[in-house]
């Protein structure tokens, strides 16, 4: 009997405001969950700290809600050592793209065969309204630069590009089939599968519920790194879909068979 | 015993080390014992390298402040190591490069030896062979011997250089033997015949460790390089895969950590190697290992600190980190490795513990015992092993139930009907986060628990002598074979000693080791740091005792003589 995206809930009550954006991810998880009929509990998503970062919970599989920034290690030490379960890291913009920015762009390069879903909304919502590193330089409501942030706002795709991801896309929450649509064809990607959705933050960033106007489609998936790269950069950040997609070999790669050697011998005089 | 302790000292690059190596193999091949220190500046070349050699007919683990033969490949940067490598009236300076000694440097007892020349003569360039061959010949080995070990020891090298090297070291092996050099080498007694029952190595701490996580069942490692843990964590690369392992080269050592925490929640056993600095930067996720009940092994190889500090150099001094390092109230284990085999069963009996316990487990180290390489006796095939056990009883499944043991029972990915999520935010039994007192409460009491009410068993401490009415040594890692060797002289001289060398340093058994020293006439703890860590910790968990502290700082090592002074006893050797 095949699952629907509702039997993938939890059933926990997320600790999200109305009106905010991630509840759409979580809908959109749980659907492409049920479309690549996945067993839950064959798969765990991780995640690291924000309010993003509490999706696991509110899903039926396994799940680990770890330390903030540190989501794709601990999604990369899980997926190495069990390589049969499907891992899925998700967090937010300053989870992903500030504390844990370094391991973005190492998890890029890598290439572990695994989803990391970003649910960005330019904002610190848990710590209650101060800028992240996607937030646009002139946004005045940041807590801790009420001169805006006078620092040029992160560009995700644009760096999972120059980093090494394969697969690369944008999703709205506004928009959670086209979303589901996008995990689907993550999770069917081999290798590092980033999703950089925009979800928005009612609360923080009301300014945000303009993005429906704003969200438009990409057309065409361009295989080549560079048509990747002037697409991402000739945009204005709202295109949605498939941004690049060009597998590569995923680590780790087959190397030694298990067996055959004694490492005692080594020592012996 | 009558020992021979020689150092060859010479810039980075010179042969310096790979010389002491090939001596003390020869040495061990005919049956004798010895210990080689390393002693380097991070400088890949162009640095200053010293091996220290010890050598004799039965076991020894400790290097003597004292240098009988100091062989000078060059004297380059010799200064920045001079007070490791001391020149008294009584050691024979052996001089063979083309510079001269520093100004300054005080040598009663200075041998030139034109070793260049004598490789040229050779038409080959290595010198310091020549001197290998001078030095086979004097401790009474054969030519072929030397050969034999010096081509295992080329193998990567080109034909040509391997047969100039062995040139230069036939050339050495013919030179007469210069009278006080033939003396010094004849002094040292040949070993009593090898006992075949008792097979014995050659290894260093940190390739001790590796093997003791590989063969208790590592099969996830998340390296990140740094001195003086490299060399563990690159003999796991070279081995791990071999057992159906992996092993990942992190971004950093926060990834690193955080990626052994991963692979412990999919059940794998799963350990990094470190240093203080990467200590430092674990320890956010150390506590999520603690607070989310996962099994992780933290090696800390301990070096100079604070901060970059000497990071070459042995030093106990993390202590305090690996003890209180945590964030919140985080119970969890520290277990200090005692001599260089001792690693190996440390590091197992680690990840044994991790994962039966469900937590982290620091191990620490220090770079004396880590990049020392010693001939030992080889351990037995019996290896702590680590046990996943993730027998789940009926439901409804309880990740954090609390038992009466305080550990839980652990389901893993993979097996359905009993998914969670684990979590770093306090939780329930349930594992739903929860910021209620009682849930904290319940939870903080069972993670502390599980280790307070664990029978750790006879291996928390090493005992050597008896411990009533005497004074007592209590130390832990590479001091404990010094503390032996003071113990030994003591012994001679009349004096019995004992010493506890820690294994177990948290949960620490205080019961035991309270009832243990309460018949000693004295405790000293005797440490490798500045601050007096261990003291400070066992005066704050045994209030009752009279600890008296013997702390000094690295890179010098602790010497029996400082032992001995702290003991206010003058009459021994």
């Amino acid at each position: 009997m095949s699952l629907k995206a509702r039997d993938y809930k939890s059933g926990i009550k997320p600790i999200w405001c109305p009106g905010c954006g991630h509840y759409s991810v979580l809908n959109a998880i749980t659907k492409a969950m049920a479309a690549r009929e996945l067993a839950p509990h064959n798969t765990a998503i991780i995640s690291g700290i924000g309010c993003s970062s509490r999706l696991p919970a509110y899903v039926s599989s396994y799940g680990f809600h770890g330390v903030h920034g540190r989501a794709l290690p601990l999604a990369t030490g899980l997926k190495v050592a069990r390589p049969e379960l499907e891992v899925v890291a998700v967090g937010g913009d300053g989870d992903g793209f500030s504390i844990g920015g370094n391991h973005f762009l190492h998890a890029c390069r890598r290439n572990v065969d695994i989803v990391y879903i970003a649910m960005d909304n330019e904002v610190y919502g848990m710590t209650k309204g101060q800028a992240s590193p996607t937030s646009p330089e002139s946004w005045l409501d940041g807590k801790l630069t009420p001169h805006g942030t006078e620092v040029r706002a992160f560009q995700p795709c644009a760096i999972a590009l120059a980093s090494g991801a394969g697969f690369i896309a944008r999703g709205y929450s506004g928009d959670p089939n086209g979303l589901a649509q996008l995990i689907f064809e993550a999770m069917d990607f081999p290798g590092f599968a980033f999703i950089h959705v925009l979800s928005q933050c009612v609360t923080f960033v009301p300014e945000q519920t303009a993005w429906k106007q704003r969200v438009h489609a990409m057309d065409g998936v361009p295989e080549s790194a560079a048509e990747a790269a002037a697409l991402i950069h000739a945009d204005d950040g709202f295109g949605k879909g498939i941004l690049y997609r060009s597998p590569r070999p995923v680590w780790p790669r087959p190397h030694a068979q298990p067996g055959g050697r004694d490492p005692r011998a080594e020592f012996v005089l | 015993m009558t020992t021979l302790t020689l150092a060859i000292s010479g810039s980075g690059g010179a042969g310096a080390i790979s010389t002491g190596e090939l001596v003390l193999r020869l040495v061990a091949g005919s049956g004798g014992y010895g210990m080689l220190k390393k002693t380097f500046s991070p400088q890949i070349r162009g640095g200053e390298s010293a091996a220290i050699v010890r050598l004799g007919s039965a076991p020894v683990a400790t290097i003597p402040a004292r240098i009988d033969l100091l062989i000078a490949l060059d004297w380059q940067n010799f200064a920045r190591f001079a007070d490791e490598v001391p020149i008294s009236a009584d050691t024979l300076v052996l001089h063979s490069g083309s510079d001269d000694p520093p100004p300054g440097l005080t040598i009663d007892n200075l041998l030139a030896i034109d070793a260049a020349g004598i490789a040229a003569a050779a038409d080959s360039g290595w010198l310091n062979m020549v001197l290998l061959g001078m030095l086979a010949k004097g401790l009474g080995n054969t030519c072929a011997a030397a050969e034999a070990l010096l081509l295992a020891r080329l193998e990567k090298h080109d034909e040509a250089a391997r047969e100039a090297a062995c040139r230069a070291l036939r050339a050495g092996f013919a030179e007469p033997l210069p009278e006080p050099l033939a003396q010094l080498l004849a002094a040292l007694p040949a070993p009593a015949p090898a006992d075949s029952a008792s097979p014995r190595w050659l290894a260093s701490g940190n390739q001790m460790a590796a093997l003791g996580a590989l063969e208790a069942g590592v099969r996830f490692v998340a390296a990140y390089p740094i001195t003086p843990a490299s060399d563990l964590l690159e003999w796991l690369a070279r081995h791990i895969e071999h057992y159906g392992g992996h092993l990942v080269q992190a971004e950093d050592e926060l990834a690193a950590i955080n990626m052994v925490i991963g692979a412990g929640f999919g059940g794998v056993p799963a350990m990094t190697a470190t240093s203080g600095p990467g200590m430092a930067l674990m320890s956010e996720a150390m506590g999520l290992a603690v607070a989310s009940e996962t099994a992780a092994v933290v090696v800390d190889v301990m070096r100079g600190g604070p901060s970059t500090g000497i990071p070459t150099k042995s030093e106990q001094s993390d202590l305090n980190l690996a003890l209180y390092g945590l964030h919140g109230d985080a119970p969890h284990i520290v277990l200090a490795a005692q001599s260089i085999a001792d690693c190996h069963f440390t590091t197992a009996w680690a990840m044994q513990l991790a994962t039966r316990l469900q937590t982290l487990v620091i191990v620490l180290s220090d770079q004396s015992l880590g990049q020392s390489i010693q001939v030992f006796d080889a351990p037995g095939s019996e290896v702590p092993r680590a046990v996943v056990d993730h027998a789940v009883p009926a439901e409804p499944y309880l990740r954090y139930r609390d038992t009466a043991s305080g550990v839980s029972p652990l389901a893993l990915p993979g097996e359905p009907g009993h998914m969670y999520t684990a979590d770093g935010l306090e939780h329930g039994e349930n594992a739903i986060p929860s910021p209620r007192s009682r849930d904290h409460q319940r939870q903080l009491d069972k993670r502390l628990r599980k280790l307070t009410g664990f029978d750790f068993g006879e291996r928390w401490a090493d005992l050597t002598g008896q411990v009533e009415g005497r004074s007592v040594i209590i130390c832990m890692g590479s001091v404990t074979a010094v503390a032996l060797e003071a113990r030994q002289s003591l012994a001679t001289a009349g004096h019995e000693i004992a010493v506890l060398s820690l294994r177990l340093l948290a949960p620490l058994p205080v019961a035991q080791l309270g009832s243990l020293l309460e018949s000693a006439s004295r405790l000293l703890v005797v440490e490798h740091n500045h601050g007096a860590q261990l003291w400070h910790y066992l005066r704050s968990l045994l209030p009752n005792c009279t600890f008296d502290s013997l702390a000094l700082p690295g890179p010098a090592a602790i010497q029996p003589r400082d032992i001995f002074a702290a003991l206010e006893i003058a009459d021994v050797a």
